[in-house]
């Protein structure tokens, strides 16, 4: 896009082709109340070597040289540099979505590949082209299941990550959707006895989370057992895609919501990431956002077209399946080099490590005493620990140390005081892992 | 394509014949040209209440879905399930065999303000008029 200047003798014969005399006529109809009568207060412009020195002095502020336990829903996890290089070109970087979508081919293809991985990673039948994040995809896939059975009321883990349900709650809150939460049990998954007894015909989705919030992996079959015997939907939410290298996929779910941020996406500042919704073929056409699809041309060359589109908020208005659905298209690229580089293979080695550094972990803090490992459910790469103090101390103590300490999960579960949240990722050498146990031992044993 | 003389239209393009106090409601000739290639109907089920001028359903076509509205009020009885399957019909035979509910009326006097197949001819005629203006 060409950037085209104006001068004030231009911006004067523009003034005169429409009447007006000055720029400020043009603001003559707001009242003069709400005029803003003072220039605003931005600062002067900087030459380029100016630029250049700002920004090296901000990006100086940046702290590096830090180890980090914290998960809770944003992972660490190795990124190649292909994933950049190809999220660079400007072809993909600065394109918007494409309203025209067939003279967009390679955006078309990149999408379609995304959805290809998505639902073989999730074992579900069709995948759309990505929405937001985790909580979206998760909001998204409940009101899917409310239009998909007329009902009003839903059903969600605790152990479900906390954002995702404020997240539900405030797409609830004036909609008329009734959200009604499930406790959890020793073992740190869901109350499947609480789950059966608050099961009515009146609930549209019972949602889970898989991984849940906890760490705990989530026995799946009798949870769509019970929600299908009430004529409910099963909605598994999945904040950590990378554990599906090593973990079932929820094929017995009937929307799955997960969070790509995984899959080559850097943890920022918790965004932008790109959201899934995946689902059974039969449930397609109620599902928010758009799907790309391959066709052949009229040559009979492969193709790429947008198959399911028609219900978006630019054709449909107010009557849009969502209006809440945008594609992260460059987002969603990224996993898709990522996941591709990878390979199943990759993908399978790089679960692994997760899983048996973060087992690793929790028994060598297991060795401090007074350290308790909190749920009995086989985890991931994530796991909940009990400790003898504050865990707000500790990570204090940890800090000193360069050490970046598990995830708090006092405030959004006031009944856990002690409790922490633990995230071992391959990003960790074992070097690390031990330096982290012995720092979190003096943490414990320091006098208060 | 001819307009039935025993049907009634509504300014929506939907069309109700009626015997007794049954109706049957699908959508015009003219509607289903201006939709294109129909690919999916969305139909109420049997005990549905509608109300005129409420949706009823909606149609996609391979450019939108478009709302289907009832001509008259009453409660479903039957939707047409062959267009689950082959939803073209509704292309091909959108007076007959496209048809999409079979509704029992709650007032069938209600269906007499509707337009004839002569008003209704008139008022498409206008319409492409407008269009091609």
């Amino acid at each position: 896009m060409r950037y085209l200047p104006k001068s004030p003798t231009e911006r004067q014969e523009m003034l005169g082709a429409i009447g007006a005399k000055s720029i400020e006529d043009l603001f003559s109809s707001i009242p003069d109340a709400y005029r803003l009568k003072k220039p605003l207060a931005l600062p002067g412009p900087l030459s380029e070597q100016e630029v250049i020195e700002y920004f090296q002095a901000r990006a100086a502020e940046n702290s590096g040289g830090y180890t980090s336990f914290l998960g809770a829903g944003v992972y660490n996890h190795l990124r190649s540099v292909v994933t950049d290089a190809i999220l660079q070109r400007g072809e993909f970087l600065t394109s918007y979505t494409p309203y025209q979508a067939e003279i967009s081919q390679g955006t078309l293809q990149a999408i379609f590949e995304f959805q290809t991985l998505m639902c073989q990673l999730t074992g579900q039948e069709v995948a759309n082209a990505s929405v937001y994040d985790g909580s979206t995809a998760t909001t998204e896939a409940v009101l899917m299941a409310e239009r998909l059975t007329g009902r009003r009321r839903v059903l969600i883990a605790r152990s479900v990550h906390p954002e995702y349900r404020e997240v539900l709650r405030t797409y609830a809150k004036n909609s008329g959707l009734k959200v009604e939460e499930i406790s959890y049990t020793a073992a740190g998954t869901i109350d499947t006895r609480g789950l059966r007894a608050a099961l009515k015909d009146d609930v549209c989705a019972v949602v889970a989370q898989s991984p849940n919030f906890f760490g705990a992996i989530e026995t799946l079959w009798p949870l769509a057992e019970s929600a299908h015997a009430s004529g409910a939907l099963l909605v598994v939410a999945i904040a950590e895609g990378l554990s599906l290298g090593v973990v079932k996929p929820p094929t017995e779910a009937d929307i799955v919501a997960m969070e790509g941020q995984s899959f080559g996406l850097a943890p920022s500042y918790g965004g932008p990431f790109a959201g899934v919704v995946a689902s059974r073929d039969k449930f397609v056409r109620q599902m928010p956002g758009r799907l790309a699809g391959q066709t052949t041309d009229s040559e009979g060359q492969r193709g790429f077209v947008l198959t399911l589109a028609t219900r978006e908020q630019h054709i449909r208005r107010e009557k849009a399946t969502s209006n809440i659905c945008t594609n992260q298209a460059l987002c969603a690229l990224a996993a898709t080099v990522h996941l591709t580089l990878l390979g199943k293979e990759g993908l399978r080695e790089m679960a692994e490590q997760n899983l048996s550094k973060a087992q690793f972990t929790l028994a060598e803090l297991q060795q401090i005493p007074g350290v308790k490992r909190a749920f009995s459910a086989p985890f991931f790469n994530e796991f909940t620990v009990e400790l003898p103090r504050s865990v707000k101390i500790v990570n204090a103590e940890l800090l000193k140390e360069k050490i970046v300490g598990p995830f708090v999960l006092g405030p959004a579960y006031p009944e856990l005081t002690k409790h922490a949240l633990v995230c071992v990722t391959e990003t960790i050498s074992r070097r690390e892992i031990e330096r982290f146990v012995a720092a979190v031992k003096r943490a414990l044993e320091q006098p208060l | 394509m001819a307009y039935p003389k025993q049907y009634r239209y509504t300014k929506e393009h939907e069309w109700i014949e009626t015997k007794g106090d049954i109706a049957t409601i699908g959508i015009t000739d003219y509607a289903q040209h201006e939709l294109g290639d129909v690919v999916f109907v969305e139909l109420p089920a049997p005990g549905t209440k509608v109300s005129t001028g409420k949706t009823l359903g909606s149609v996609e076509s391979v450019k939108a879905v478009s709302e289907i509205y009832a001509p008259a009020s009453g409660e479903v009885i039957e939707s047409n399930a062959s267009l689950q399957n082959k939803p073209e019909t509704l292309n091909t035979e959108p007076h007959g065999a496209g048809w999409l509910v079979k509704i029992k009326l709650a007032n069938p006097a209600e269906v007499n303000s509707l337009m004839d197949a002569a008003a209704y001819e008139a008022y498409i005629e206008e319409k492409q008029k407008e269009a091609s203006a």
